[in-house]
């Protein structure tokens, strides 16, 4: 996937776009992680906003003047170089600082956090941009997962994929992201958290494409009140929501 | 397997052993009857319940070749089997795709005559079956993200395979240089041709798997800008359409099998052919008139359309299946399933870029139609649904299209089209 506009460096400008950060897809995507970013994209573009995207590999400086910065799932290893380049670098902290939107996924979301659990479950130190501590937990959590996002936020029941076997307890600083339905989550039968604007979930890869409402909520955050999208571009979507919800038992 | 066959290694195994073989095709061939695939894992299931140590002890005395890695496994087989065909031996083969413990011991028991065995064999497992068989040669083809709802992930496989290549000093590796994961898998094996068999898929091998540093890429050559990892120096070559082989000389594939990923399987081949003492020039024939295997590639006729079918199991393989495609107007079928054997999960979907389907006729297909239908909008693909191949046919009006599916989506269209290849 190395043609076109998906990889369209670091380098971008201009004011009326949605600036988004794909953060060291060459450490964190390891199944479907691209989604989030297509996804938030294309709802950008139905409500008339540009779009700019800068897809940062670990060799690289985050910028630190994007909308939105998305982190994707990774194994052990690449989890724990991607913890330590990103606190070298400095870059996404200057940018959750200022005030952008940070949204992690499974590994993604354990680097936000203050502690990981490493290749043999030792604690190994976060970002510290989200107030939770995660490490390893009995069995590893494997299939669909449906939670309820907390009603403060608005953005309705969750459907996706979880693949994971952390364990993560949240600090004062941070509240739950949604209450769990179904499957595993934190573990603590919440799923996710969210403090300020950085979001986590333990839905991995592509967690936005069934989850339309979580993608204009982080949208939302950027630009404002967002205009409803034209319903027939929304329909196939939510069609699949409907699917996967009834699949699981749980309707939406 | 026949009870009544003449006297042969089979009667050289322990009296369980032999009971387990027997009890085993037994009820392989109560499977076949009873219409349920090939009927030969259940044979082998049944064999390891009577006799847990049943492959090592049907291995025994046979020089057995591992084929592994996430993509063109079962292929591969088949064209090694070709290629040492010029030995004129009976090879024992589990050629349609078994390649768990079962499926390996199943193949052996089937053809106990045979003192060469060329068996795929699962990612994960490789390193347990070839303990267990003493294997001669291991191939190692590729790695990359494959239904990671249940499968290991890949750093730790290539972790696996590089202890347990380091701990089987008597074992040749035949290697692809050209994925550093797979290189790095076989850095310790004490004897390894390498081939350079290409990488198109290269977002699983962006790092060093050694130190984790960003890869450096320069053409073909890749190396770690922070520690001496490297592509080490090829013995076999895959250059375009041509094969170089040792000596330096290059000839064309001319195969009967399409695609990039397929010359590449070809070169493996004959660098496998060449540890038992066959030229390219004598393995080559018979490797180019491989034409389908499993039913994969396979061209069908149906209500005046000429289908052709191609399996494809992760991105990679994506990737490669998209590559091969017959350019447009022909119009293509995309069929995916999300049963236990494709992975429960289809986030895998976002990763294949669907984006050269644009401009030509598109059908989808399959179990999880509505997922694909997402993913191909996002791509700003046009599409149609279908709710069978039949009905793809009848929308696209065209004398022939392309079918793409994933595993048992691709087992439900051969089923619908009367099992064809």
């Amino acid at each position: 996937m190395s043609e076109g506009e998906y990889r369209s460096g670091p380098a971008y400008r201009g004011p009326s776009a949605v600036r988004l950060v794909w953060v060291y897809p060459d450490l964190l995507s390891t199944y479907g992680d691209r989604g989030n970013l297509l996804v938030l994209a294309r709802r950008a573009r139905l409500r008339g906003f540009g779009v700019q995207i800068a897809e940062v590999n670990s060799d690289q400086r985050v910028p630190v003047d994007g909308d939105i910065y998305l982190l994707g799932g990774g194994e052990d290893l690449p989890q724990i170089l991607a913890a330590r380049r990103l606190a070298a670098g400095g870059g996404l902290a200057a940018a959750a600082a200022r005030g952008a939107v940070i949204f992690a996924v499974c590994a993604g979301y354990q680097i936000v956090g203050t502690e990981f659990g490493g290749v043999e479950g030792e604690p190994v130190a976060g970002l510290g941009l989200l107030d939770i501590r995660s490490g390893r937990g009995e069995r590893r959590g494997v299939g669909e997962i449906v939670a309820d996002v907390d009603p403060a936020l608005g953005a309705g029941r969750l459907t996706g994929f979880e693949n994971h076997q952390g364990v993560t307890r949240r600090g004062p600083g941070a509240k739950p992201l949604a209450t769990v339905v179904t499957g595993v989550g934190n573990g603590d039968g919440t799923e996710g958290a969210y403090g300020d604007r950085v979001v986590g979930t333990y839905l991995h890869g592509p967690a936005l494409v069934r989850n339309p409402g979580l993608a204009d909520m982080l949208l939302g955050w950027v630009a404002g009140s967002l205009p409803p999208v034209d319903p027939a571009q929304e329909g196939l979507v939510q069609q699949l929501r409907a699917e996967r919800l009834a699949a699981q038992g749980a309707p939406a | 397997m026949s009870t009544s066959s003449p006297p042969s290694r089979r009667f050289g195994l322990p009296f369980r052993a032999r009971l387990a073989t027997t009890v085993g095709g037994a009820a392989g061939r109560a499977s076949r009857l009873a219409g349920r695939g090939d009927g030969s894992v259940i044979g082998g299931v049944i064999g390891l319940r009577l006799k847990p140590d049943l492959l090592s002890l049907l291995a025994r005395g046979r020089q057995v070749i591992l084929v592994t890695g996430t993509n063109g496994k079962t292929t591969t087989t088949r064209l090694i089997t070709a290629a040492l065909g010029a030995l004129g031996q009976q090879i024992a083969s589990n050629a349609f795709g078994a390649n768990m413990e079962a499926g390996l011991v199943a193949a052996l028991a089937k053809a106990p005559d045979a003192t060469l065995a060329v068996l795929e064999v699962d990612e994960k497992y490789m390193p347990a079956m070839l303990t267990a068989t003493g294997a001669r040669v291991v191939v190692l083809l590729n790695l990359s993200r494959d239904q990671m709802d249940r499968a290991a992930e890949i750093w730790m496989l290539a972790r696996r395979w590089r202890a347990a290549l380091a701990g089987a000093p008597g074992c040749r590796v035949i290697a692809n240089a050209d994925d550093p994961l797979v290189a790095w898998a076989a850095g310790q094996a004490r004897q390894v041709t390498w081939v350079a068999a290409g990488q198109r898929w290269h977002d699983d091998s962006w790092c060093c798997p050694n130190c984790g540093s960003h890869l450096r890429r320069d053409g073909e050559d890749w190396y770690c800008g922070e520690c001496p990892n490297r592509r080490p120096p090829v013995r076999w070559m895959l250059a375009g359409d041509e094969v170089i082989d040792p000596t330096g000389r290059s000839r064309p594939l001319d195969l009967a099998l399409p695609g990039r990923a397929n010359r590449s399987n070809a070169v493996v081949a004959l660098a496998v052919a060449e540890v038992f003492g066959i030229t390219a020039s004598q393995a080559m024939g018979a490797v180019a008139q491989v034409r389908s295997v499993a039913g994969r590639y396979t061209q069908v006729e149906r209500h005046g359309c000429a289908l052709r079918l191609l399996l494809a199991k992760n991105p990679a393989g994506w990737l490669e299946a998209l590559d091969i495609l017959v350019p447009p107007p022909a119009p293509v079928l995309l069929a995916v399933n999300a049963q236990t054997p494709d992975g429960k999960d289809t986030s895998w979907l976002w990763d294949v870029d669907y984006r050269r389907l644009r401009g030509r006729p598109v059908f989808v297909a399959g179990e999880r139609k509505l997922d694909l239908a997402v993913r191909l909008e996002a791509d700003e693909v046009a599409f149609r649904m279908a709710g069978s191949v039949d009905e793809a046919i009848a929308m696209a009006r065209s004398p022939s299209m392309e079918v793409i599916a994933n595993y048992t989506a691709f087992q439900q269209i051969r089923a619908a089209l009367g099992r064809v290849g």
